[in-house]
């Protein structure tokens, strides 16, 4: 299982990667979700895969690893907000540039 | 306290003269004068423990972690010196008083000098080597504005630039080099190295060390491949020149030098170093000194050649050598001043400094004209005056020495030719400007004296030269005693300073200098000739091409590095981050670790191969906007699963409701940019991408195989254990986040708050065009609010809320909390939003997200700050069980109230985060008519 979870991750690294270095706003901010996905399941996966042991006392015998939970789980939030900011600051962009280019002006013809 | 008076006078008075300008010349300079004079009154107060052999300490801690302490001495070495820097401070006051001009800035003039004299101050009487080198950069940067005084002429500006960056480079090897002492020694403090000197020698870093220390000396005090700055400095005003670069910053390297000799000498690395570069010196600045036309041109390089001869002096390494070297300093810090000064005043009377055209000034200043002449028959050792004895015992010393092996005859004949020309341009001077016939074209027709007081500092001076050099013992020898034992460090040896040793070596090589001379003066013709002959060596220009081939080499790398386009730094960026981690992976012999790998289940490989397809998917078509981001949403959902499964229902929930804003974000900012991506990327880029990517993700999968394959351990004992007991919560998640690290969650959800006004004041005043077709050319709906919606959201609303609510209560002991709460809630407003538009859930919602945010922050922090009133840290919880009729038992904990503040602070950022972007999206004002 260990294998698939680490392929699944490089997947997710390398797609985000991809649409990261692409020109566009909109790509590279869905590049930078994807990254996040891939991060966050990463910091996730280093309290080790395991089934049916969350860390809530008493509802099973043994329990996982709450720590990496605990982080990912306030990752996951300021995620949104950072992604909320480069989207906002790339509208304001937008809104004094007139393009959606990551250089802030469109490629020479 | 004395010692931080003196150096912090000069400092604190330079406003002085600013404010005493505007009533008149002579009260600025009386107020600027006032502040050296000061400094000697203290400096004086503390003579006799300084002459009793004692060294004078003061010291606070400054940033004692760095072994950095505001620590000053005051010795015999430190107090020549300051002496010389106040006394001829003084006397420089004085005559700049008459130099300048009318309409000159006087009050900033003095105010500048001012301040290099603090730093001058500062830099002869720290004792922590780290202080005393923030004062040599001190002294860099007020002769910068010094030699730049005139700053409407070029070669002013020139000079100052090139001085600036010569003496500041070697400011910055003397760091390193000071920095590698300290680290040899264990400390910064002067009497610490001192006597280190042992321990210094015999480290490897030694060399190195000496080199770098050197390389600031040489650069400041204008030694020889160094020296150029010097004469391109002579740009300065006149009183600068005679201040700077005769008697104090120039003395800077050489003082250096005798403050370090203890530490640094006795080594054969110091013998070639310093007395090699400090004879090419004396030779090169006594030969070109000759041939100089300009008069400060030829005092230039006679202080070089003079600097060198000090240097020399110190490189020889014996003690009778270094009691010579300071001697030489005292004397030629007085002879040097009073000439340059004279030159001011022959350049300020004649209007010119070319000895070509100033001839037979005898007959119209015979005043000046006598002093002049005294002081240059010191420069040249004449028998009677100061530089005479330092000369004579120069020349010994070179007799002394046997280092050079079977060449010893080499230093004794070198240092006779470098007298002969130095009496050779002593005698050009003298002979060229005050005889030699008629002046030749002045632009001031009749020259005549300057004003009375101008020539006091210069009677001053020249008769110092007289005294010194008559009556030695009585006159100098206590203060050359106490500075020379100060350099040395220990015992001085025994030396005589009297002007008659009878007939030795060293009286020959005098005569001889004398009348070789006299001799090269007479056949100067020639001289000239041959030397007008030769390959002219442009400093200036040199150094120019130099600085210019660096600034070309720095533009054009930053322009391949810097041209302006983020993906390319995006790229560059991910290509090093690639390298680094792929070079720091390497050493990793085997990517399989020993434990064993789980067993795989339909279920979870199904979703795994779900979420890498989605997130492929979104790659591929991620030039179509809308279909990529409702691929990406799925890649969301399976995320929140894949949590689910592996035992993180908190991560889970949390994932589940940030997807949801997450979309609507995004699907809000895809209402003003354009539906499509061009394809516009090159091959070669798409391919340069590629690599890039899948090298990342091969990169991510290898490292996290790597790790999920090897052994395990984790402090998640201790939360497991306390969670209850401790925080009284049997989620473990949630009890971390408000309890164990409740102060990261504190920070997080401040920066979350901030994000949020951050985006507010960004969309302030945003106008976006609207697009009033979509990118198939049809018309935007104009029923923005369906039916069927509108009644849903009404009747789901009090549900959503309900259910935050019991998310939010059971947090504390079962999957659920404030984040999560908070993000229910807001996806259940926002849903308001869409169904109803801004205007008509504004008008319903009437509070400020702002308000929310901010509060939730506060109730936060104040219940962190609650513990205090109860004696505990910060943030400590507690928690307690109480029963009530009806409801039975139920447990109340101080976490619950912070995770309110958590709760509050997520729904008003998410929204405030998008009410703005929606409400920008409904600007009717900026709606763009196809």
């Amino acid at each position: 299982m260990e294998a698939l979870f680490a392929i699944t991750l490089g997947v997710l690294t390398a797609s985000g990667v991809y649409l990261l270095l692409r020109a566009r706003i909109f790509p590279v901010v869905m590049g930078l979700t994807l990254i996040s996905y891939a991060v966050n399941l990463f910091l996730f996966a280093m309290g080790r895969l395991r089934t049916g042991v969350a860390p809530v006392l008493g509802k099973s015998a043994e329990y996982g690893d709450p720590l990496p939970q605990a982080l990912v789980l306030t990752a996951i939030v300021i995620g949104f907000a950072m992604t909320a900011f480069v989207v906002v600051l790339a509208l304001r962009g937008l809104g004094e540039v007139h393009s959606d280019h990551v250089d802030g002006r469109e490629p020479d013809q | 306290m004395t010692l931080a008076l003196i150096i912090a006078l000069p400092f604190l008075g330079a406003c002085l003269p600013l404010l005493a300008a505007r009533r008149g010349r002579s009260l600025c300079a009386a107020a600027a004068a006032l502040v050296p004079l000061l400094g000697l009154i203290l400096l004086f107060s503390q003579s006799s423990k300084v002459f009793s052999g004692m060294v004078v300490k003061s010291s606070v801690a400054w940033l004692p972690e760095l072994g950095l302490n505001l620590s000053l001495r005051l010795d015999g070495l430190g107090f020549l010196f300051a002496l010389l820097i106040l006394g001829i401070g003084i006397l420089v006051i004085v005559y700049a008083r008459y130099y300048l001009a009318r309409h000159e800035p006087m009050g900033r003039f003095f105010a500048f000098l001012l301040l290099f004299m603090g730093a001058m101050l500062g830099l002869v009487l720290s004792e922590s080597l780290l202080l005393m080198l923030m004062f040599w950069e001190l002294t860099s940067l007020s002769s910068f504005l010094l030699i730049s005084f005139w700053h409407h002429r070029s070669d002013a500006r020139r000079g100052a630039r090139m001085a600036l960056t010569v003496t500041g480079g070697g400011g910055l090897a003397l760091l390193a080099g000071v920095l590698l002492i300290g680290h040899i020694v264990g400390s910064f403090e002067l009497s610490e190295v001192l006597v280190a000197g042992e321990t210094i020698r015999a480290h490897g870093l030694y060399p190195l060390t000496l080199i770098l220390v050197l390389l600031g000396v040489f650069t400041k005090s204008a030694q020889f491949p160094f020296h150029f700055w010097l004469p391109q400095a002579m740009a300065a005003p006149t009183p600068v020149s005679a201040y700077l670069h005769s008697a104090t910053m120039v003395k800077a390297g050489v003082f250096l030098l005798a403050r370090l000799y203890p530490a640094l000498s006795g080594s054969d690395w110091w013998f070639y170093l310093v007395s090699l570069s400090g004879l090419a010196t004396l030779l090169l600045g006594a030969v070109t000194a000759l041939f100089q036309h300009d008069l400060k041109g030829l005092l230039a390089y006679s202080t070089i050649s003079h600097l060198g001869l000090i240097t020399l002096l110190f490189g020889l390494g014996s003690d009778l050598a270094t009691v010579a070297a300071v001697f030489h300093i005292i004397n030629h810090a007085i002879f040097k001043a009073s000439l340059f000064m004279a030159a001011g005043i022959i350049d300020h009377e004649t209007g010119s400094r070319d000895m070509r055209r100033i001839n037979g000034m005898w007959k119209y200043m015979p005043h000046t004209a006598a002093l002049a002449m005294v002081a240059s028959a010191a420069m040249a050792g004449v028998p009677l005056l100061n530089g005479f004895l330092s000369k004579e015992m120069f020349f010994s010393e070179t007799l002394q020495q046997n280092l050079l092996g079977s060449f010893h005859w080499l230093l004794p004949i070198a240092a006779t030719i470098a007298g002969v020309f130095s009496v050779a341009y002593s005698l050009r001077f003298i002979h060229e400007v005050f005889f030699n016939g008629e002046p030749v074209d002045l632009p001031k027709a009749k020259p005549h004296e300057p004003p009375r007081y101008m020539k006091i500092p210069v009677e001053v001076l020249v008769f110092l030269c007289l005294l010194v050099g008559m009556l030695p013992g009585w006159t100098v020898a206590p203060l050359l005693a106490v500075a020379a034992s100060a350099s040395l460090g220990g015992e001085l040896p025994a030396y005589s300073l009297a002007i008659w040793h009878g007939f030795n070596l060293p009286l020959a090589m005098s005569i001889v200098a004398l009348l070789g001379g006299v001799l090269v003066y007479v056949l100067r013709q020639p001289l000239f000739r041959w030397y007008e002959g030769l390959p002219e060596l442009d400093a200036q220009g040199i150094f120019r091409r130099c600085a210019g081939v660096l600034v070309d080499f720095s533009r054009d790398l930053t322009g391949l590095l810097e041209n302006g386009s983020l993906q390319r730094y995006l790229g560059l960026m991910l290509g090093s981050a690639l390298l680094l981690a792929a070079f720091a992976l390497a050493p990793l012999a085997d990517i399989d670790g020993p434990v064993a790998l789980t067993p795989m289940d339909g279920i979870t490989v199904l979703g795994l191969a779900a979420l890498a397809l989605t997130a492929l998917l979104s790659a591929v078509f991620h030039r179509n906007h809308l279909v990529a981001l409702m691929i990406l949403s799925g890649s969301g959902m399976m995320v929140a699963l894949a949590f689910a499964r592996y035992s993180a229902p908190d991560l889970a929930l949390t994932q589940l409701s940030v997807e949801v804003v997450t979309i609507i974000l995004l699907l809000l900012t895809l209402f003003f940019l354009p539906a499509r991506s061009p394809a516009e990327s090159s091959s070669l880029r798409v391919i340069r991408d590629l690599l890039l990517a899948v090298g990342s993700g091969i990169l991510v999968a290898l490292l996290a195989y790597a790790v999920l394959t090897r052994p395990y351990e984790s402090i998640a004992a201790f939360f497991l254990e306390n969670s209850l007991s401790g925080g009284g919560g049997s989620n473990v998640v949630n009890v971390i986040l408000v309890d164990f690290r409740g102060f990261d969650t504190l920070g997080e959800i401040s920066v979350l708050a901030i994000a949020a006004l951050g985006i507010y004041a960004l969309l302030y005043g945003l106008h976006l065009p609207h697009p009033a077709l979509d990118h198939n050319g049809r018309p935007w709906s104009t029923d923005s609010h369906p039916m069927i919606l509108d009644s849903l959201s009404r009747a789901l609303l009090p549900m959503a809320l309900l259910v935050s609510a019991f998310i939010f209560l059971r947090g504390h002991n079962l999957p659920g909390g404030g984040f999560i709460a908070g993000l229910i809630t807001a996806v259940a407003l926002i849903l308001q939003y869409i169904a109803h538009g801004v205007a008509w859930t504004h008008a319903r919602l009437r509070f400020s997200y702002h308000a929310l945010a901010g509060a939730g922050v506060l109730i936060a922090a104040l219940t962190g700050l609650g513990s205090w009133a109860f004696g505990r840290p910060f943030l400590t919880s507690a928690f307690g069980h109480f029963s009530l009729p009806l409801v039975g038992e139920f447990e109340l904990a101080t976490a619950m109230l912070f995770d309110l503040g958590v709760y509050l602070v997520v729904v008003g950022a998410t929204l405030l985060i998008l009410s703005n972007i929606g409400h920008v999206s409904q600007d009717e004002s900026s709606k763009e008519v196809p």
